[in-house]
């Protein structure tokens, strides 16, 4: 047992060490501004006084590890100081965004990795029928459709007669069942763009395991198809099937920006793009922040699990 | 009934696209003589049909002028007019004609991701074959800085990057081929990691031969293969993200005639019921799915492995 906790505190501290790498990069792009980071949000125009204002305002008047230092003190505590746009703490602008974000996030995994699951393991049951094909044909598609292609064809058969609203706007007032009838859309989207991928990982991951030997012997013995799949090749499929569904569930993170751009849902991806085109450098860099964290953090679990789905792995020789 | 229809001209669509690319494999086929002839007489359906595609972009591309009755930015009638035989396929929001626009698209965003993939290719495949080749200190530096940069999440990266650097064109190709890079190099690195293990690689070393010509005569021409695959599926990627980026207004700007931002300025007549906003959608992902079909069939004829 002691074995599995050194190997997940290594990971563990792998995963830090890396988020702090990518914190040092987050906040050192903007050390790449060609001139002047006041200036060039305040304009050509500025007088020297303002400029040096602005400066003082935002620090830029301490040397940038100084400046490292504080952000990421901050960071770590939930402050992520100002927005430049509207002056108002950045916190604020993203406490209840995350959750938002956070709830779409779930639900569209909440769909997507059971039913991918079952098309993935009925697909390599099925193997190169009718099914199996028809379903890997529409999955290469999905895979090749941008999201955007995806939400408006949605929109376009579902929304326009009335089933479900266009626009996912949901607030404090919103209730849980209201809310997940209102982000249906949103949801399903991010589900056929992640779904495809997922289940054609289970399919191979199951498929590759179908040459070994022991399978051959499971046949030999009369044993029914769908009982050598499920009991005898599944589990030593299960590493790289988790390791996909983490790494779409990472997508998922980064999807939901164009999504929530076209359901004009009230996420952490709308607020990156506003804040992008209002070049609001301290709302972006925290919200880069907080996906990467995310991102990290899947990965780091990904990889957990995988190593405690195979026994050989935790007690290599 | 509705789905009955839609489900009647998705078959209709599909039989004409397999017998398109299934007549465009015969044609290479008779034209091309000796082995080019026989390698297309043995390629599937889907890779003809992809092939046939990607020809056709290609062609609209170029001849876009000839083509396009309008210009991509001249204002030619009212606002969301309908389909009709002057405007094949109405205007958009300003009034500008939509069949135009869709034609220049093929030029701009094509081109830009092109570009935008063949540097993020030349970056990425010579930093990873010089670490391959040199391996040591240099191939730890640059591993353990491309692994720190895929740790952040592509979109969220090059949005982080375009803030700083603002929307242009120019800083648009530079952010996304920097960011893509680091993949074409992990794969452009462990290729290269297998060859430089082989005798004929020490052969040459032993001859005195220099690094650029061990890279470039040695380990290119046999790490070809799994490259170009990668360049169609690097490719694929770097449309796709450049498109969302567009359709977010981050990428192409405007007026430029670019497939994403077309899709996002016409979006409202969607709820109307009209399908013209999901033209330039479906050319992308048109473009996409014939790209993943011919590298799924280079993939299979580089692996050798049948199925």
């Amino acid at each position: 047992m002691s074995k599995i906790w050194i190997m997940i505190a290594k990971r563990l501290g792998l995963g830090v060490l890396t988020l702090f790498a990518i914190s040092i990069i987050i906040f050192l792009a903007t050390e790449l501004l060609p001139g002047d980071l006041a200036r060039s949000i305040l304009g050509q125009s500025a007088t020297e006084e303002t400029v040096a204002a602005f400066q003082r305002e935002l620090g830029l008047d301490q040397p940038a590890h100084v400046r490292y230092a504080q952000w990421l003190w901050g960071a770590v505590q939930g402050d992520f100081g100002t927005s430049l746009a509207n002056r108002r703490p950045i916190a604020d602008l993203i406490g209840t965004r995350l959750a938002n974000t956070m709830f779409l996030a779930i639900y569209a995994a909440a769909i997507a990795v059971p039913l991918s699951l079952i098309l993935g393991i009925m697909a390599a049951l099925f193997r190169n029928t009718w099914f199996d094909r028809g379903a890997n044909a529409v999955a290469l598609s999905a895979i090749s459709f941008p999201e955007f292609f995806v939400a408006y064809i949605l929109i376009f058969v579902l929304a326009q007669s009335g089933l479900f609203p266009s626009m996912a706007r949901i607030d404090s007032t919103t209730t849980f069942a209201d809310a997940l009838y209102k982000t249906f859309l949103p949801a399903l989207t991010l589900t056929l763009v992640v779904t495809a991928h997922m289940m054609r990982m289970t399919r191979a991951a199951i498929i590759n395991l179908l040459a070994s030997p022991y399978i051959e012997m499971a046949q030999l013995k009369g044993m029914p198809p769908a009982r050598i799949i499920l009991v005898h090749a599944l589990p030593n499929a299960l590493a790289p099937i988790i390791t996909v569904i983490a790494l779409n569930l990472a997508y998922l993170i980064t999807g939901v920006v164009v999504v929530e751009a076209v359901f004009v849902y009230p996420g952490l991806g709308q607020l990156m793009v506003d804040s992008v085109s209002k070049r609001d450098i301290p709302v972006v860099q925290a919200v880069a922040l907080i996906f990467a964290a995310a991102y990290v953090l899947l990965n780091l679990l990904a990889d957990v699990l995988a190593t405690l789905s195979n026994p050989r792995l935790i007690h290599p020789k | 009934m509705e789905v009955l229809t839609t489900l009647f001209w998705i078959a209709v669509a599909v039989s004409v696209g397999m017998a398109a690319g299934w007549l465009f494999l015969r044609v290479l086929a008779t034209a091309l003589p000796g082995r080019a002839g026989r390698v297309f007489r043995s390629a599937p359906i889907s890779a003809g049909f992809g092939m046939l595609v990607i020809l056709i972009y290609l062609l609209v591309a170029i001849l876009a002028p000839a083509i396009a009755p309008f210009s991509e930015r001249e204002v030619v009638g009212g606002q969301f007019l309908p389909w009709d035989a002057t405007h094949l396929l109405g205007t958009d929001n300003l009034g500008r004609d939509m069949f135009s626009r869709l034609v220049y698209g093929a030029r701009n965003t094509v081109g830009i991701a092109f570009v935008t993939t063949a540097l993020a290719f030349l970056l990425g495949s010579v930093l990873g074959l010089l670490a391959a080749a040199v391996g040591g200190w240099l191939d730890q530096v640059l591993s353990r800085v491309v692994d720190v940069l895929m740790a952040i999440p592509a979109l969220v990266f090059s949005l982080l990057l375009l803030t700083i650097f603002g929307t242009s064109v120019v800083t648009l190709i530079l952010v996304i081929a920097v960011i893509d890079s680091t993949r074409v190099f992990r794969l452009a690195r462990s290729v290269g990691m297998n060859i430089v293990v082989m005798d004929f690689i020490e052969a040459a070393r032993l001859r005195g031969e220099g690094l650029f010509h061990l890279i470039v005569r040695e380990i290119l021409p046999n790490a070809s293969a799994p490259l170009i695959a990668e360049f169609g599926l690097r490719f694929c990627f770097v449309f796709l993200t450049i498109s969302a980026l567009s359709f977010l207004g981050l990428g192409i700007q405007p007026p430029t005639a670019d497939w994403g931002s077309m899709v996002k300025e016409n979006a409202v007549l969607i709820t109307f019921g009209d399908i013209t906003p999901l033209l330039p959608a479906g050319c992308i992902a048109l473009l996409t799915v014939a790209v993943n079909f011919v590298v799924d069939w280079m993939l299979h004829r580089a692996s050798g492995l049948k199925e």
